[in-house]
């Protein structure tokens, strides 16, 4: 039977991925001092796990170096080996290599032969350290190395079972069977060890036998047939040699049995699927290895669930519409509402199987956080919450390298030495938190640090030095922090290899923006600060406000909406320099009129009195953007306008309405930009 | 599919393939057919806000946002106002990484003429008047004369039309 | 056809096994550790159980050991998956009462071989 084992290949890899990552975490874990059984368990079993599925698979390689770590791992779960720091490191950098061979053997690639060879060195190394067995031989001794010469012409066989062998599940004649299939089979039973029948319990073996096998096979395949009984039987296995008398089995009450025939051979083996080919071909089909989700069980039966009331509420309608008359508007009525709450449902159900947990991203960083730690000599501990916070795949996807370049900012410039913090009344650990929640639609992460803060008079200098600010300008805190996202902002007075330099927090939130999120930070100066990052729970699907503007409509995403305010005349102001402001509580507001950065004809206000002003926060605080007026919220379907024209300065995408339209998305940083370009909106950052 | 198959073979065996003419004023244009997607009467489509002007806005075509071009424009031609007859033709076009889609106001649409390769000629110098670098040749079709359209150059040169840039900065 | 209860934690194992035998005509019912598959085979008598050795909730020796304790699996073939380097692994699952072990790496022949012959 031919079986097609890249089939399993993805699957393999995807659990040796997620394996990887359980070692990980458990290593790092049992740095920090827990030792725990379970915990070793698991990153034994891990290992154990890759070990076997790349054996299986024919990764060699991989087996070869998995099998090095898990023997190491096995000596310290049966506490063989003490659990030391160094021991963990070289395990940890053990995890690294295994990580990038499954890469390359991934990508069809071969892994790096000397990395490998200096990791299992070693690997090896520590397990050749005193205090511990001597390690196992290798795993490439191939059961054929036992092959030998065939030095007999048969083998005669006496097999004597002991009583209990059927309660292992084994069956004397099966072996029998086998010995048969490997030629001329001559089977003498023994019944002398039969009880008297009052005694006779049927679950006991009383029988036993001597065989003569009549087969210049090799003595290995003798043993291999009763290698699961050796211990549930007395076995004596002797060469025939040519010419030898043949012995007769001893034992007085003999009785012959006829010599058992080979069975029928069976076709089973030999049927073949079509499930293989069609795999292949599909997967052929594929010019590259496609981005694939595993989703839970649970997610896909409430999908079905869901389609199944839709078809059932899909065929009401349709007997309804059959022979439809104005006495069942009730129930026409009825069915609409329940088609639209199916469909709704339908659509969240779908929308779930995206959703992934934010864990897939954190987890990366114990290990960050630990090695950096290790780099820069402070002590740090990491704190993670809402791991399991569902998100969308591909904002998974995009997050995580913005938020390495949080926590590596926050590890860098954020914390203190510890002799800095014992200095400031502090404890010698800094702390760095990651939290993830949900949050009126939309998911928070914040970064989070006791570190010394943000250095007002630094940025300030530095922004000074750039001309990003002007000398005599009263910055608020806000409004300094502000300047920490300006393009080639960098407060690191050393380039250190960490931070690195020249992508900077700009391009952190040009990130953020793409996935429809912002990005904002508080800092409290010798007591730390957190960079608050808020984004829509999914990228397919936008809560959206619709508004009118001329014959116009375009929808503005309800994330970036503070409120929605009627401009009364004597909260408009005229500030020097800054046109038109609305005062708002204590803050003056710039305006944007949609009309004038969009162009768009016969707006029916142009007097901010005469249309409503919808307050949204962007980058560098909150401005409002005068609207004719507020159609209504909804959710919508984001769709692309790039996949067939191009990127919209102030547009992030389009939308089709119910009735078929399409209306475009507000970008609101884009739009802030073209105000601030066209000149509407002076000095748009310094001012808000 | 069968007949698209015909055509393509039909462009190599005998070098010639057949063109959906249409027109622009009192001239004859033609496009590949190949690249024709579908046509369309004109509907009114969603402005583009800072868009060039001849970009007429995006529309709905079962679900994807596609463009619309306003050709006479885009070559540099007078505008005129649509009416009855005036008909959208989107083709599908190679972009740089992936083919896009794109609606073409013309006119009105003629007809499917066959072209062999032997009958195109090089394009004329038309004055600063029309965009020449989109025409890829002309024929000739009894007494008309067609100019054969480059929809791939159309679409590139929109990419890099400054146009629209506006406000980006 | 006999029906066989695959064990084993690992999808990509667990997969190949059973693809394996449906294949070749057998039922197969997969489960993901000790726990999950003691309770199928309470709920539903197999022919054939083939276990991995090392998963998380319950391992294969404690299956082997829960699984010869019931009535109906005295002699029912228990069979675990280990690796070459495991003969202690092996006499402690004899010691539960296991029938015998397919050695990881094994091909789906192999598979199939050890499967017909303890089927018989």
């Amino acid at each position: 039977m031919s079986i097609d084992m890249e089939q399993f290949h993805q699957v393999f890899f995807e659990e040796s991925f997620e394996g990887l990552e359980v070692m990980e975490a458990g290593l790092l874990r049992m740095d920090g001092g827990a030792v725990d059984d379970e915990e070793i368990n698991a990153i034994f079993r891990a290992a154990h796990s890759i070990k076997g599925g790349s054996g299986t698979f024919g990764f060699t390689e991989v087996a070869d170096f998995t099998h090095v770590m898990e023997t190491l791992l096995d000596e310290m779960r049966d506490g063989r080996r003490p659990v030391t720091p160094n021991t963990v490191q070289v395990l940890l950098r053990s995890v690294d290599v295994l990580r990038e061979m499954l890469t390359a053997t991934r990508e069809g690639a071969s892994p790096d032969p000397e990395q490998v060879r200096i990791q299992q060195a070693e690997l090896e190394s520590v397990l050749a350290s005193p205090g511990t067995a001597p390690p196992e031989a290798s795993v490439d001794a191939a059961p054929e190395s036992r092959e030998q010469a065939p030095e007999a012409a048969g083998w005669h066989i006496v097999f004597r079972p002991h009583p209990h062998m059927m309660r292992t599940g084994n069956d004397p004649l099966r072996i029998i069977r086998e010995l048969a299939e490997l030629g001329d089979l001559q089977v003498t039973g023994d019944v002398s060890l039969l009880p008297p029948f009052s005694e006779f319990d049927p679950e006991e073996c009383y029988l036993s036998w001597d065989l003569h096998l009549d087969a210049p096979v090799d003595r290995a395949r003798i043993d291999e047939i009763f290698d699961w009984v050796e211990d549930d039987c007395d076995l004596a296995i002797m060469p025939v040699m040519i010419d030898a008398p043949r012995e007769e089995a001893p034992g007085p009450d003999q009785s012959r049995l006829s010599a058992v025939s080979p069975p029928a051979e069976r076709r089973v083996g030999e049927r073949r699927s079509p499930e293989p080919r069609r795999r292949q071909e599909r997967r052929s089909g594929q010019a590259s290895p496609s981005s694939s989700i595993r989703v839970d069980i649970g997610k896909i039966d409430a999908l079905i669930n869901m389609v199944g009331e839709l078809v059932i509420t899909q065929s009401m309608l349709s007997l309804l519409g059959d022979d439809f008359h104005m006495g069942q508007l009730g129930r026409l009525r009825d069915g609409l509402a329940q088609l639209d709450r199916h469909t709704r449902e339908l659509q969240e159900s779908v929308m779930q199987i995206r959703m992934l947990p934010i864990s897939f991203t954190f987890s990366r960083f114990p290990r960050l956080v630990h090695d950096l730690g290790a780099k820069l000599g402070k002590k740090i501990e990491l704190k993670m919450t809402g791991e399991n916070t569902e998100v969308d795949k591909t904002v998974i996807e995009k997050i995580g390298d913005p938020l390495v370049h949080l926590v590596r900012n926050s590890l860098d410039h954020g914390l203190e030495m510890p002799e800095e913090r014992i200095a400031a009344g502090k404890p010698e650990t800094g702390t760095v938190e990651l939290n993830a929640y949900h949050k009126g639609g939309n998911i928070v992460i914040e970064i989070r640090d006791d570190g010394r803060g943000l250095d007002r008079d630094r940025i300030l200098a530095k922004a000074l030095e750039r001309g990003l600010v002007q000398e005599d300008h009263n910055l608020t805190d806000r409004q300094i922090h502000e300047l920490i996202f300006q393009p080639g902002f960098s407060t690191a007075e050393q380039v250190s290899d960490v931070s690195g330099r020249g992508v900077g927090m700009d391009v952190v939130r040009r990130n953020i923006n793409e996935l429809g999120g912002s990005i904002e930070i508080e800092s409290e100066p010798g007591q730390g600060s957190a960079i608050i990052i808020r984004l829509p729970l999914t990228l397919a699907i936008l809560d959206g406000q619709t508004v009118a503007v001329g014959d116009e409509t375009y929808i503005v995403p309800l994330i970036s909406i503070v409120e929605s305010i009627q401009v009364r005349r004597e909260m408009i102001h005229l500030v020097a320099g800054r046109g038109e402001t609305i005062r708002l509580r204590d803050d003056y507001l710039p305006v944007i009129r949609l009309h004038e950065v969009f162009g768009i004809e016969n707006p029916r206000a142009t007097d901010l009195v005469d249309g409503l002003l919808v307050v949204v926060e962007g980058e560098g605080g909150q401005f409002g953007i005068l609207v004719d007026d507020l159609i209504g919220q909804q959710q919508v379907v984001i769709k692309s306008l790039e996949a067939n024209y191009q990127r919209v300065e102030g547009i992030s995408g389009a939308t089709i309405l119910g009735d078929g339209s399409v209306a475009l998305i507000l970008d609101i940083p884009g739009v802030l930009r073209l105000a601030a370009g066209a000149g509407d909106v002076d000095q748009l950052q310094q001012s808000a | 599919m069968n007949a698209e198959s015909t055509i393509a073979r039909n462009h190599q065996d005998t070098g010639g393939a057949e063109y959906l003419s249409f027109r622009l004023g009192d001239e004859g244009y033609g496009v590949d057919i190949l690249k024709v997607q579908e046509i369309r009467g004109w509907e009114p489509v969603t402005r583009v806000p800072n868009a060039p002007d001849y970009v007429r806005g995006v529309l709905n075509l079962r679900g994807a946002i596609v463009p619309v071009f306003d050709l006479r424009r885009r070559l540099g031609m007078e505008p005129v106002a649509y009416g009855k007859e005036t008909v959208v033709i989107v083709v599908r076009v190679q972009g740089e990484e992936e083919s896009k889609s794109i609606g073409l106001v013309v006119d009105a649409v003629s007809d499917v003429m066959r072209v062999t390769s032997d009958s195109i000629r090089a394009t004329p110098e038309f004055g600063a008047r029309l965009d020449t670098g989109l025409i890829t040749g002309m024929v000739t079709a009894g007494e008309r004369m067609v100019m054969l359209l480059d929809v791939e150059g159309l679409h590139q040169a929109q990419a890099a039309d400054p146009a629209t840039e506006v406000g980006a900065a | 056809m006999a029906s066989i209860l695959a064990v084993d934690d690992s999808a990509s194992m667990r997969q190949m096994v059973a693809f394996t035998l449906k294949g070749a005509g057998y039922d197969v019912i997969e489960a993901a550790d000790g726990v999950e598959a003691l309770n199928i085979a309470k709920s539903k008598g197999v022919n054939l159980v083939i276990t991995d050795v090392n998963m998380p909730n319950m391992d294969g020796i404690s299956l082997i050991k829960q699984l010869r304790a019931l009535p109906s699996y005295r002699f029912t073939p228990l069979l675990m998956l280990t690796t070459e380097s495991g003969q202690d692994k092996k006499q402690q699952g004899k010691a539960a009462g296991a029938t015998g072990w397919i050695v990881k790496p094994f091909n789906p022949d192999q598979l199939l071989n050890t499967v017909k012959k303890v089927l018989g």
